[in-house]
């Protein structure tokens, strides 16, 4: 059975129709890459599965391992596992990264029923994932993504991903504003974090981050809806020939 | 279903006020309204000397003479003066030596409100846990004063300032009124008039007050006033930490407190004053009811290289209009100001402090942080100025305000004056309203809408928070939450 389940999907932002029947599946164990042209509503997809406020389901069903998940609130759709990598990071000013990743790890805990983490499990936890990431751990005690770099900024949102351990990730343009070096930092964390009980669904516009994160499947998103779906060729050819004729297609 | 949502919200709203209760015990009042007789009858309650009645008389005179202030950006309707009791006490036999003979009820008011008043409670506390003295005012009268055998065996003189004015009358005259004169604004001199108690503490040259001092306020009888009054004094090279707490019962009738609070620091001393005000808001929907803060707070660094710091947590009170502030008379003397108000539902608060450089070398810093939620206003009005000797007068003020909602008001209204070319002042003033991708963001982690909020709010108050003493600080935290409850969705 699939694990992430999006049949018929509409969503409208602003009274604006953005997804207009997308239907996808991602089976445990698998990475599934969507690529596609801007406004095509890749990030509207990553919102909508999230449940952001203003990003309003106007017809269709999104499921985790059966059970609703467009009922539920962002915190509990987050405590079932459901992660999102931001494209942009936000600034958390006087909250330092650790008490951050500490508070929402213990949030989802509670929310599932289990004990809060012991400060010195947390922190052993947190200098190993740390220096898996080559952050310096001292950076963790500085609020979180204030005055951070573009790429420390995505490094941080890696990181989160590995301490909180959920299983279905979203990565949105996760590659947007890395250098070479720290593509290859992040993708090696996202790539430990691949196994036979989680799924991720890697958003992005170039075919240079499957290089790294090889995916299983690719899809198109155009116009709102998935218009082709493929093995990694798939982006290769998405490369070569760029996404007109899937435009096309969708209008 | 949207009018049972509103239903449903307003009740949790009632119970957010947690130390809302009323005591039901009998009082003496004073005869209603506000006269010369009613001053004498104040002053002849607490047994006081004739110097410290001719003291009240002459206020009041020059009270009658004077008009309410009318410059803050508050609004309110007029306040019938004579409409209030000036005096309410529980009624007690005179002269309590202990505990067992204080009323059982107002016992188990200050357990309520998590108050040790039992010195075996405290020191019955995990071994090596902070310990800290209190003065619990109860209405216009000090009911008990904690650890004053310990604090004296060092030389520290902590009591309620009835007694002061009994047992230490040089201190009181030297001190009293020398640093918020009796006629320096409206409520200051009324409350010169009719002040009724307050803690007095003294820490004598080179003593280093040995644990926290600290007063918890409450207002308890209806239609009544609070006017305490405070006074504080570190000789030199001493060093006291005192904090203040207040709450109050909820009533429908708004109730005036209008306190004065005097700090004297002499050569090398330093005082840390902390106050944690949560009186009651007022219904947030309605308005209606909520105490009257109109307070004067000031420290006056005589001495050369003193230091005061100044620590407020205001989430309390229907109106606040209040300035901590500091005089740096001393050469290379220091004045600090942390705040934090927090108004949400109908609240109004001005608040800020007054940093006036007189001395050479002399810094100043001020943090303040303004949160606005509901239907709320927040000013911060500060002043910040350097007079002709004042060489080398240093400031640094950051003012940062936050919304919540879209129905709130945040001013900022800071007073710069350099009368000589030799200070420097630095004003970093920000303003930002808490953006629906920042809660996105910490919900999409698992944190719920409450927490979410209450996760940024704690942020943006950390520089302040952590200049209070720990217990307080975790304190501060929890109210800071419970005052924002609801403010979102």
């Amino acid at each position: 059975m699939s694990m992430l389940k999006v049949e018929n999907l509409h969503a409208t932002v602003d009274g604006k129709k953005i997804l207009k029947g997308l239907t996808l599946e991602v089976p445990a164990g698998e990475v599934h890459a969507i690529m596609g042209p801007n406004g095509a509503g890749k990030s509207t997809l990553s919102y909508v599965l999230t449940g952001r406020a203003g990003y309003e389901v106007t017809g269709g069903t999104a499921t985790l391992d059966g059970e609703d998940l467009l009922a539920l609130a962002p915190n509990e759709r987050a405590a079932r596992g459901v992660f999102l990598s931001f494209q942009y990071p936000l600034e958390i000013p006087g909250v330092p990264a650790l008490t951050f990743i500490r508070t929402a790890l213990n949030a989802q805990r509670r929310a599932r029923g289990e004990d809060e983490i012991a400060a010195p499990a947390f922190l052993k936890l947190a200098r190993e994932k740390a220096a898996a990431l080559k952050i310096d751990f001292e950076m963790l005690k500085r609020a979180l993504n204030v005055g951070f770099s573009g790429g420390e900024k995505k490094r941080m949102e890696i990181l989160q991903m590995a301490m909180l351990s959920p299983r279905f990730l979203i990565l949105d343009e996760t590659d947007s504003g890395l250098d070479i070096d720290a593509l290859r930092i992040v993708s090696e964390g996202v790539n430990a974090l691949r196994s036979p009980d989680r799924a991720m669904l890697v958003i992005t516009h170039y075919q240079r981050l499957l290089d790294y994160i090889k995916p299983d499947r690719v899809h198109v998103l155009a116009g709102g809806r998935i218009v082709a779906s493929g093995g990694p060729e798939l982006a290769l050819e998405l490369e070569a020939g760029g996404y007109e004729r899937y435009e096309k297609a969708a209008a | 279903m949207a009018a049972v949502k509103q239903t449903v919200d307003h009740v949790e709203s009632l119970e957010k006020y947690k130390h809302g209760f009323v005591t039901d015990i009998e009082q003496d009042f004073a005869p209603k309204g506000l006269n010369a007789d009613i001053v004498r009858f104040i002053s002849a309650k607490k047994n006081e000397p004739e110097w410290m009645l001719q003291w009240r008389l002459d206020a009041f005179e020059r009270w009658l003479a004077m008009d309410e202030p009318d410059w803050a950006k508050v609004s309110f309707p007029k306040i019938d003066y004579q409409d209030s009791y000036y005096y309410a006490a529980p009624k007690a036999k005179v002269g309590i030596n202990s505990l067992d003979e204080v009323d059982p009820d107002i016992l188990e008011t200050y357990k309520k409100l998590g108050i040790p008043l039992r010195e075996q409670e405290v020191l019955a506390g995990v071994i090596g846990s902070p310990r800290y003295a209190v003065d619990a005012v109860f209405d216009s009268v000090s009911v008990v004063t904690t650890f004053k055998k310990e604090l004296a065996q060092v030389g520290v003189i902590f009591c309620s300032m009835s007694e002061a004015i009994r047992e230490h009358p040089e201190l009181v005259k030297k001190y009293l009124g020398s640093v918020v004169p009796v006629s320096d604004n409206y409520f200051a001199c009324l409350n010169a008039a009719v002040f009724s108690d307050g803690s007095f503490v003294y820490v004598p040259p080179g003593v280093r007050c040995p644990m926290e001092l600290s007063t918890y306020f409450r207002i308890n009888a209806e239609n009544s006033g609070q006017f305490e009054r405070t006074l504080i004094i570190a000789d030199k090279g001493a060093y006291v930490s005192y904090l203040e707490g207040c709450t109050a019962p909820m009533r429908d009738e708004n109730q005036l407190h209008a306190a004065v609070v005097e700090l004297v620091v002499l050569d090398d001393a330093e005082i840390k004053y902390s106050t944690v005000q949560n009186w009651y808001p007022g219904d947030p929907e309605t308005g209606k009811g909520g105490i009257y803060n109109f307070v004067t707070k000031r420290a006056d660094c005589r001495g050369d290289r003193s230091k005061v710091s100044w620590t407020q947590v205001e989430t309390g009170s229907a109106i606040t209009w209040k300035y901590p502030s500091c005089v740096l008379r001393g050469e290379g003397s220091s004045g600090e100001f942390y705040s934090i108000a927090i108004t949400n539902g109908r609240q109004q608060a001005d608040t800020g402090t007054k940093m006036i450089h007189l001395g050479a070398n002399t810094r100043s810093r001020i943090i303040s942080k303004g949160i606005s939620a509901g239907r709320s206003s927040n000013t911060y009005r500060g002043l910040v100025s350097a007079h002709p000797k004042a060489k080398g007068a240093r400031n640094f003020t950051q003012c940062d305000s936050l919304l919540i909602g879209k129905h709130c008001a945040a001013h900022t209204v800071p007073y710069i004056e350099a009368r000589n070319g030799h200070a420097k002042f630095e004003h970093e003033a920000t303003t930002t309203r808490l953006s629906e991708d920042q809660l996105f963001y910490v919900m999409q982690r698992g944190l719920s809408q409450e927490e979410a909020v209450q996760l940024l709010v704690n942020g943006f108050v950390k520089d302040v928070l952590q200049e209070l003493p720990m217990e307080f600080a975790v304190e501060a935290q929890k109210l800071v939450a419970i005052s924002l409850e609801g403010s979102v969705g």
